[in-house]
């Protein structure tokens, strides 16, 4: 019996699993994999596969801004609308709605600290319902999804233990 | 003159040998970094965080001083109740459980509190090495009963009812076993069962620290269950495998409260007490541990999947383990003794695997591989086994 949680959590943690090796590592058949995966993106339930990267190991140039955004709701719409006017902007590469002290997390990736800076005095703070608008900079990130960015653990193992 | 030191050491010690395959662990260890390692029997998870932080809390907080001999009581009830929990066994945590070095404490402990010079003790192989040397040591007479593949490695009642005699103190079961990977099902110890209670006066000691690696969907059945057996059952276990705290040294036994009291006399004279800074950990894994626990054993299981299928495509036979983090595949018709193949397949496609014979004679003929190894090496290492088995089928035919 094929698990699909489990199926997920392979393939969230590594993408590039076949799926000939997903199905001996799930003991069912490669076909169920397969069509498996296929209703899973179907479902809306598999909406992409990423890569995890340190970009601070390549030459390009790369700054993540985390906003905070107070807005005041609107009538019928609730914060949907609002929150569609800031994700539509590619350099918003994630946006959640909050619970706590503010509504928005805005999660900006562009090349530089001005451009971030410019992007939100511009577009994001003028828009009508903004109340106020918090940026923090990211300065180093040490674990994202669940990967560690800097130290990787050493196996320090004896040759053989019996 | 010079000193005869040989001549000096007790008989006991000399009349251990060294391990089999003693030339192989040479060359393993000398290829050390080179290679891909499914020769460990210990696991390449790192001790979850929250365990390792209780560890490291308790020594910001000065906790650095010896403990009780029998352990913490704190300690001891967080074993109690985790027992109860995950296995169903009830032990009163001040008269029946004590903490000890690991497994290995445990096994040693029961060795010497127990045997009376030329008592005899049964051991299945192929096992755990410590088996036999503990029983040896203690001036016992192991006595082994080779277990087979074609019963899956399992004790079969009448090879147990063939080695009993009037000395027999008591036999030694380790399921989920190292290193073939068997469990022995409840019906599968009922018949057991029915042999030792003919036998009133012999001990069992089930080594169950891999009780947590079980991949039949259901936790592995302890003899302690069984009331008949409760009563001169001591269960050893520990933390080491399932918890992945090999290097804190710490597990325990759980038994009869009499024999317990007599443990815990030969451990406070030669140990003392417990790592202090362990016990502290322990509480943690035992009461916040089941998820990571859970997480690891689902790991093991895929990899498990993917030794399974890689032997098979290697053209490999071997029983499919059900327990532990090892397969033990046959490798006869090839033409190699186990240490020729493990040898020739360490130098010629750089993976370090273990001769069967390390864990007893009757292991000849097989090879351990351990599964406690990234997936990655894992997948690498069955490619290169495949190639290996061509190779040497292609050069056989020659």
């Amino acid at each position: 019996m094929l698990n699909r949680i489990e199926l997920l959590q392979l393939i969230e943690h590594n993408a590039r699993l076949s799926t000939a090796e997903l199905a001996v590592m799930l003991n069912c058949s490669e076909e169920a994999v397969a069509a498996e995966l296929e209703a899973c993106k179907k479902e809306n339930m598999i909406l992409g596969y990423n890569t995890v990267i340190n970009w601070e190991k390549s030459e390009r140039e790369t700054v993540t801004a985390l906003i905070e955004v107070r807005i005041t709701p609107q009538r019928n719409q609730g914060f949907d609308k609002i929150a569609s006017q800031f994700y539509r902007y590619p350099q918003v590469s994630s946006c959640y709605l909050m619970s706590g002290g503010f509504d928005l997390m805005l999660i900006i990736e562009d090349s530089t600290l001005r451009e971030v800076a410019n992007f939100v005095a511009d577009k994001i703070a003028p828009l009508e319902g903004v109340l106020s608008t918090s940026t923090h900079f990211i300065l180093k990130k040490y674990k994202s999804n669940g990967t560690l960015f800097e130290q990787k653990q050493i196996d320090d193992r004896e040759a053989i233990v019996l | 003159m010079s000193i005869d030191y040989l001549g000096s050491i007790s008989s006991v010690v000399n009349e251990i040998k060294p391990s089999a395959i003693r030339r192989f662990f040479d060359l393993a260890n000398e290829m050390k970094g080179e290679v891909i390692s499914l020769s460990i029997g210990e696991p390449d998870f790192v001790t979850p965080w929250n365990i390792r932080e209780a560890g490291i809390f308790s020594l910001e907080d000065g906790y650095t001083h010896y403990s009780p001999n029998q352990g913490y009581i704190e300690v001891r009830k967080a074993i109690s109740e985790y027992l109860e929990r995950r296995f169903s066994l009830k032990y009163d945590p001040k008269t029946q459980l004590l903490v000890t070095v690991g497994g290995s404490e445990a096994l040693d402990l029961i060795a010497r509190a127990l045997i009376n010079p030329g008592d005899e003790v049964i051991i299945l192989e192929p096992c755990f090495v410590a088996y036999r040397a503990t029983v040896t040591l203690a001036r016992g007479v192991p006595v082994v009963i080779e277990t087979k593949e074609k019963d899956e490695y399992k004790l079969m009642p009448e090879d147990l009812e063939a080695a009993i005699t009037e000395k027999t103190k008591y036999i030694i079961l380790g399921y989920p076993g190292n290193p073939t990977g068997a469990t022995m099902t409840r019906e599968d110890l009922a018949k057991i069962k029915d042999v030792l209670v003919r036998h009133p006066n012999i001990f069992v000691v089930s080594d169950e620290l891999y009780s947590e690696l079980s991949y039949t969907g259901e936790k592995p059945a302890s003899i302690a269950s069984f009331p008949e057996l409760y009563d001169r059952t001591i269960v050893v276990n520990g933390f080491s495998k399932s918890f992945a705290m090999t290097g804190w040294r710490i597990g325990y036994m759980a038994g009869p409260a009499q024999l317990v009291a007599a443990m815990n006399k030969v451990h406070q004279y030669c140990i003392m007490s417990s790592p202090t800074t362990a016990q502290y950990a322990v509480i943690e894994a035992c009461r916040n541990g089941d998820k990571e626990v859970d997480e690891m054993r689902d790991e093991y299981n895929r990899r498990r999947r993917v030794i399974i299928n890689g032997l098979k495509e290697a053209g490999l036979r071997c029983f499919t383990p059900t327990g532990a983090f090892y397969a033990f595949p046959s490798i006869e018709g090839l033409g190699l003794t186990s240490e020729q193949f493990c040898e020739k397949f360490l130098m010629e496609k750089k993976v370090a695997i273990v001769p069967g014979n390390a864990f007893g004679e009757c292991g000849e003929g097989h090879v351990r591989i351990s599964y406690a190894a990234s997936m990655e090496n894992i997948m690498e290492a069955m490619k290169r086994l495949k190639e290996f088995v061509q190779d040497l089928k292609n050069g056989s035919k020659e």
